[in-house]
């Protein structure tokens, strides 16, 4: 025993446990992750219950989202009467769906009181675009008031019209998005060149009548695209649907309303893998719906995107630079060690700092002068002086040069003297020696560099809440309209979509499936960045190894 | 061939070597501009921030920008001067009945009123209600009142600012009948709002009336028709000074000169109670001038020694409201003759016998300046309301029209950092509260409850990180195989790369609920899992040596997993039998009462694992890198000696090392202070002072993110905020540069041996 203690070998062990208790964590994480973002779209079967809830049977249908054991004692607390011996009580959390009818769409049964369960083939389940998920049976098909198909016919119909009315639907968000969206944007700034034409004391009748020539025929166009929608929205509501549900009651769903019907108990296992694909792809491609709580979440992906170019354009030649400047050009003294010491902490530096940094100075500091000097005629709506995406994109720029000048001097000082020298030797500039053999020799580090800011960009919500990201952008930063990419608009980001899904919802338990796919997602975008920076540095290490040698 | 190249001094070359040295001069001008730039702009941050907070801290000034005399001075007695918004006409009232309106600047008459009184009738009283509403009383010799309201018309013709003054009549131009035995009213109160008004008066043989007048606006007309209702209390009052009704139209406090007030509650207006009796002064001084706070929660006593307190009731042992004095403030040696108080801000102004004006801030305990503005008895003050100008008169009519800077009264060393008696608060405290939708509302910017969350949060997480990352550091720098290390290291790199936000939505929507559920297994699992794994050491040891060969000590981490795995699994098994056991089947109900120790669902613990996780790695990477840096001829040399591996580690390895783990855990702590996301997502973000695992916290960062997004730009609390941020700032800065600094010799102690 003495012995034992003496040698050492429980506190190994210890320390070996520690490592094991973090890599279970990081494991486990990962794979939590994975597992809730990644069943969320398989297509569950729909589960139908009697139930015994005092002394009545309701009858209860929906998808098992979750068990769990309880001790009886917490359920009796709870004021249930409960008679039973066992101390553990399993109970299921039933996704219902049907808000509309029942008012909530989840809800607890407590397995003592589940009098029978079945899983008929013909259950449905609509995925609807308000009030979530329908789950019942199929009765009609109805188009302008008359039933069209009825019993065992009326599914395939069911689906030809959802597939009818999606095209529709489709053509109309076109043309409300992309067309009217377009005459909306050119009339805004009609109204501001008017404005500034007021502004600067041009506003001659001629200039004024040539405005209004181009406002008349703006106006004509969108009336003809008015009356086409119209017709269009004729045809988009003319079917619908009539389904009854487990309980009993009857209800009338116009098919416009409806994204998608399906049956999962009667589907096949490829069923469901195509099923599922396809959910898969609607998550990454498509809008959200009903708050963010339904629908895809390509919006925050392409503002994420969009952020993360445009802060990399900025952060990469200001950090080279930098780097370049302090390790080539600088002479080395106390004071440049000051600077590189100071350059390192700055990564250590609370992100909300710079955010804070970002609203004051960037926001309402910039952003109110460039709206007082270039854009008088849209006041008192600020353009830049209000959060947005370049403003967002500098603040993370800022926030991230650290990790490039960082990157890049580690890459500057692994190349060998002797290569400075045989280059200036052969009478090549400095410049020239930099641009020619120094900078290309150090591309990896720099794009180790890059790679790792654009992963900690891509991961930051805090800074950004502050600064330009909004739950729900109307449009997108980059559109057909002049001048294409609209730096001053607020964007979506997948971060912040996590934060304000999860948080702010106001139905975090329908929402909470999605926020675990967007964060399986953000995870694996940043897991790859991150992967990618240690494959090309450790390949870089190799590189100069032989150098050296 | 020959001729590729120019010839060496042709022209040709010599403009080609001309082109070069400029480019390579260029290239080193526009390299050290942009890189100065860069460094310049990162060092803006610190600048703008200072920028920003600077101005909290400025003492506010005032200068007197004109001074004439009082318009109709010589002719009639001042009663009361009042600005409107813009602070450019000021109106006088004066024992005649008149209404004068003049321009702040320099005096002149713009426009005299006289009230409309019954013929006949003298003014005996007067009383102004909350300043807000403009509105003044007269009360008069036959027992009436006249209530008015001096009103501004802003217009704008030629996009000009004009302000045209004008008196109406809230209450109607006929005089409200208070005594039916039209008695003189010698004092009078009067408050109005919507619904109704109040008018307070005493007769000359000293009886109260309580007038209560009820407001029906017709719909036809604008007219206000009025109800009234008067009560009488009996008692003689004859000497009182001093009376005054809050706006809520709840209390009324009479004040004698001898420092005696009765404290009156009045919200039943026909059935008015006596709350207390009270003595402010001490026997040598007297009250000369009384006058309530904005939000009229608090009275301000100023008295004949030059000293101003702060009065308002606070709950006694046996739950009545008593009036307690808060603090003191002192003007100067002479009498404090009038008190004004802000519209909008816990601040106020006094001027005394020898025409000296102090500014003062309640909240923030601070004396913000003091100045002789006058040789004569200042007599009256008054203030705009937007408290950037006062109007100063003396007692022979001279008037100095003050320009007042004062734009953050609010902040001060104590109002930040000290315990502040806030209105209403049975006790000096901490408090954060920075906004309330109510207007006269006493904002608490106490930094010490987020400060105090954020040290705790970060507490939490550095129990939790510190064990873990650092003895996992030892094994993977000192025993694990290299083929092994190799896979780690990534691992732990990717652990660092993990968006914050997704840890705390993990933390917030997963872990809390689960804590939540399964307490007892996971406190269990705390103590089982250490034993579990000494257990595991001891039985390997008793093993038969080829049992144990078969695995290196390099690759037991991997060894453990399914231990740990296994151990994890019995606890939680075991939580539902434990709970029932030994804690009545509901932990949380257990907790709270045996304990007293309240359950929140997103607490300390939640954060503290969480907020740990984001720790490791970087505690783990800097102090694996000081451990694998240690020269490898020390621990040879040791263990050459007939050291175990193990003391090597400890007396030599982890003591050479040991700045590196320092700088390592100061790192992380400046992370762990810095972090937004996870706090606010994994704790319920309320700022109380407790330093129970079980409940919650504010931090700094999380403070900012909540509030930044709504605080009105160049606000004192925008400014405080920026000043959390500076405050983030500095702190995170400072130990990293510590950290950085040590590791910096670590380095070069390590090249040196």
């Amino acid at each position: 025993m003495r012995k034992w203690i003496d040698s050492g070998s429980p506190w190994v062990w210890l320390t070996a446990a520690s490592v094991s208790i973090s890599i279970i964590m990081v494991v486990g994480l990962l794979l939590l992750i994975a597992a809730r973002g990644l069943g969320h779209f398989w297509p569950a079967d729909v589960v139908t219950f009697e139930y015994q809830n005092n002394n009545q049977i309701v009858k209860v249908a929906g998808e098992i989202r979750d068990t769990e054991e309880v001790p009886a004692q917490r359920i009796i607390d709870s004021g249930v009467k409960l008679d039973t011996n066992e101390e553990l009580i399993s109970r299921h959390l039933i996704k219902t769906g049907n808000r509309d009818l029942y008012g909530i769409d989840f809800r607890w049964l407590i397995d003592p009181f589940i009098l029978t369960r079945a899983t008929p083939e013909e259950l449905m389940v609509i995925e609807r675009r308000e009030w979530g998920n329908f789950y019942g049976f199929l009765g009609q098909v109805k188009v302008d008031g008359q039933v069209i198909a009825e019993g065992a016919e009326s599914w395939d119909v069911l689906q030809q019209q959802i597939e009818k009315t999606g095209d529709t639907f489709s053509v109309i968000r076109g043309i409300e998005h992309g067309d009217i969206g377009a005459i909306n944007y050119s009339l805004e700034r009609l109204r501001l060149k008017q404005r500034g034409l007021e502004l600067k004391g041009e506003d001659t009748p001629q200039a004024l009548g040539k405005l209004e020539e181009e406002r008349q025929s703006l106006q004509a166009e969108y009336e003809g695209l008015q009356s086409e929608l119209q017709t269009h929205y004729r045809e988009l509501n003319r079917a619908s649907l009539v389904a009854e549900t487990f309980d009993g009651k009857i209800l009338e769903i116009p098919i416009s309303k409806t994204v998608q019907a399906y049956r999962p108990n009667s589907m096949s296992v490829f069923g469901k893998v195509g099923f599922y694909l396809g959910k898969v792809w609607e998550f990454v491609s498509d809008e959200p719906r009903e708050a963010n709580t339904e629908g895809g979440i390509f919006p925050a992906i392409f503002g994420t995107v969009m952020m993360v170019i445009i802060m990399a354009i900025l952060v990469t030649p200001f950090g080279v630079v930098a780097a370049i400047y302090l390790r080539e050009y600088a002479k080395q003294g106390p004071i440049i060690r000051m600077v590189r010491i100071a350059v390192n902490n700055l990564a250590g530096v609370p992100s909300i700092v710079y955010g804070v940094f970002g609203l004051g100075f960037f926001v309402y500091f910039l952003g109110g002068n460039i709206d007082a000097l270039f854009f008088p005629e849209s006041a008192p709506a600020p353009t830049f002086g209000t959060p947005g995406l370049l403003w967002a994109s500098i603040t993370l720029a800022l926030l991230t040069v650290p990790v490039v000048i960082v990157a890049t001097e580690e890459g500057l000082s692994r190349i060998p003297k002797s290569i400075r020298e045989g280059s200036l030797a052969l009478g090549a500039t400095k410049a020239e020696t930099l641009w020619r053999t120094i900078i290309p020799m150090t591309s990896p580090a720099i794009m180790t560099g890059l790679i790792l800011a654009v992963a900690r960009a891509a991961g930051e919500v805090a800074p950004l809440m502050l600064v330009g990201v909004v739950k729900l952008a109307p449009t997108l930063p980059l559109d057909g309209n002049f001048p294409f990419l609209h730096l001053d608009r607020k964007f979506m980001h997948l971060g912040f979509h996590i934060y304000d899904v999860g948080f702010q919802s106001p139905n975090v338990e329908a929402a909470r499936p999605l926020v675990y796919a967007t964060a399986l997602l953000l995870v694996l975008v940043i897991i790859a960045l991150n992967l990618a920076a240690i494959a090309i540095r450790n390949r870089l290490r190799e590189k100069y190894k032989s150098l050296e040698q | 061939m020959a001729n590729t190249l120019p010839p060496i001094d042709s022209p040709a070359s010599q403009r080609h070597r001309r082109m070069r040295r400029l480019k390579d001069i260029l290239a080193k001008y526009m390299i050290g501009i942009g890189g100065l730039g860069v460094i310049a702009a990162v060092a803006l941050i610190f600048i703008y921030l200072v920028y920003v907070v600077f101005p909290l801290f400025l003492s506010g000034s005032l200068e007197v920008e004109s001074s004439y005399q009082t318009p109709n001075s010589t002719e009639t007695e001042s009663l009361y001067f009042a600005m409107e918004e813009q602070a450019r006409i000021a109106v006088r009232f004066d024992n005649a009945g008149n209404a004068t309106f003049f321009n702040t600047q320099d005096g002149s008459r713009i426009e005299t009123v006289e009230a409309e009184l019954p013929l006949g009738v003298e003014i005996t009283s007067f009383a102004i209600a909350d300043p807000a509403t403009r509105i003044v009383a007269y009360g008069l010799s036959d027992g009436s009142a006249v209530v008015l309201r001096h009103n501004y018309q802003i217009s704008y013709p030629n996009d000009l600012l004009t302000i045209t003054p004008f008196i109406d009549y809230p209450l109607g131009t006929e005089p409200l009948i208070i005594d039916e035995e039209e008695r003189a009213l010698s004092k009078i109160s009067v408050q109005d709002d919507e619904e109704q008004a109040m008018i307070i008066a005493i007769t000359d043989d000293g009886e109260l009336l309580l007038t209560d007048i009820q407001k029906e606006v017709s719909f036809m007309s604008d007219e206000v028709e009025v109800e009234t209702e008067t009560t009488s209390i009996t008692e003689d009052l004859s000497n009182v000074d001093h009376m005054l009704l809050d706006k809520m139209m709840d209390t009324l406090y009479l004040a004698k000169a001898s420092g005696e007030v009765h404290a009156y509650d009045v919200y039943d207006p026909e059935e008015p109670e006596l709350i207390e009796n009270i003595n402010l002064t001490n026997q040598e001084s007297d009250i000369i001038s009384v006058e309530f706070l904005t939000g009229d929660i608090s009275l301000l006593v100023g008295d004949n020694q030059g000293n101003i307190s702060q009065w308002f009731p606070v709950k006694n042992e046996q739950g009545k409201p008593e009036l307690t004095k808060i603090r003191e403030f002192t003007l100067g040696t002479a009498a404090v003759t009038g008190i004004v108080s802000e519209h909008a801000r816990k601040g106020f102004l006094a001027v005394d016998e020898n025409g000296q004006l102090g500014v003062f801030h309640t909240t923030a305990e601070s004396t913000i300046l003091k100045q002789q503005l006058m040789d004569g008895v200042a007599q009256h003050v008054t203030i705009s309301p937007r408290a950037n100008a006062a109007l100063i008169e003396d007692d022979r009519g001279n008037m100095s029209f003050v320009r007042l800077h004062n734009e953050h009264p609010e902040v001060s060393m104590t109002s930040l950092w000290g315990e502040v008696w806030y209105e209403s608060y049975e006790e000096p405290s901490y408090v954060w509260q920075s906004s309330s939708a109510s207007n006269d509302f006493e904002p608490k910017f106490s930094l010490v409850p987020i400060s105090f969350g954020t040290i705790k949060a970060a507490f939490y997480a550095m129990l939790f990180a510190v064990p873990l990352a650092i003895f996992g550091a030892i094994y993977t720098a000192y025993f694990m195989t290299p083929k092994m290390r190799s896979m780690v290291k990534p691992t732990i790199e990717i652990m660092e790369a993990l968006p914050t936000v997704i840890l705390g939505f993990l933390a917030g929507l997963w872990l809390a609920p689960m804590l939540e559920q399964y307490l007892p297994a996971v406190i269990v699992l705390l103590l089982l899992l250490p034993l579990s794994v000494i257990a595991a050491s001891y039985i390997w040891q008793r093993m038969p040596s080829y049992i144990q060969n078969t695995v290196s000590e390099g690759w037991l981490a991997a060894l453990l997993i399914p231990l740990i795995l296994f151990t994890g699994w019995i606890a939680f098994a075991l939580n539902h039998p434990m709970e029932a056991w030994l804690f009545g089947g509901n932990t949380q109900q257990w907790l709270d009462r045996e304990l007293g120790v309240s359950f929140d669902q997103r607490n300390s613990l939640v954060v503290g694992v969480a907020m740990g996780f984001a720790v490791i790695p970087t505690i783990f990477s800097i102090t694996e890198d000081a451990i694998f840096g240690v020269p490898k001829h020390l621990t040879n040399g040791s263990l050459a000696l007939g050291a175990t591996p193990w003391q090597t580690l400890v007396r030599v390895v982890i003591l050479t090392a040991s700045p590196g783990i320092f700088s390592a855990v100061m790192i992380g702590f400046g992370r762990a202070v810095g972090e937004t996301m996870i706090v606010l997502m994994a704790t319920g973000n309320t700022p109380v002072m407790d330093f129970s695992i079980f409940q919650g916290m504010r931090t700094l960062s999380a403070n900012i993110a909540v509030e930044m997004p709504e605080s009105e730009v160049d606000s004192t609390h925008y400014r405080v905020l920026f000043l959390a941020a500076l405050v983030l700032f500095m702190f995170t800065f400072f130990f990293n540069t510590i950290a950085e600094v040590v590791r910096q010799r670590l380095r070069k102690k390590y090249s040196s041996l």
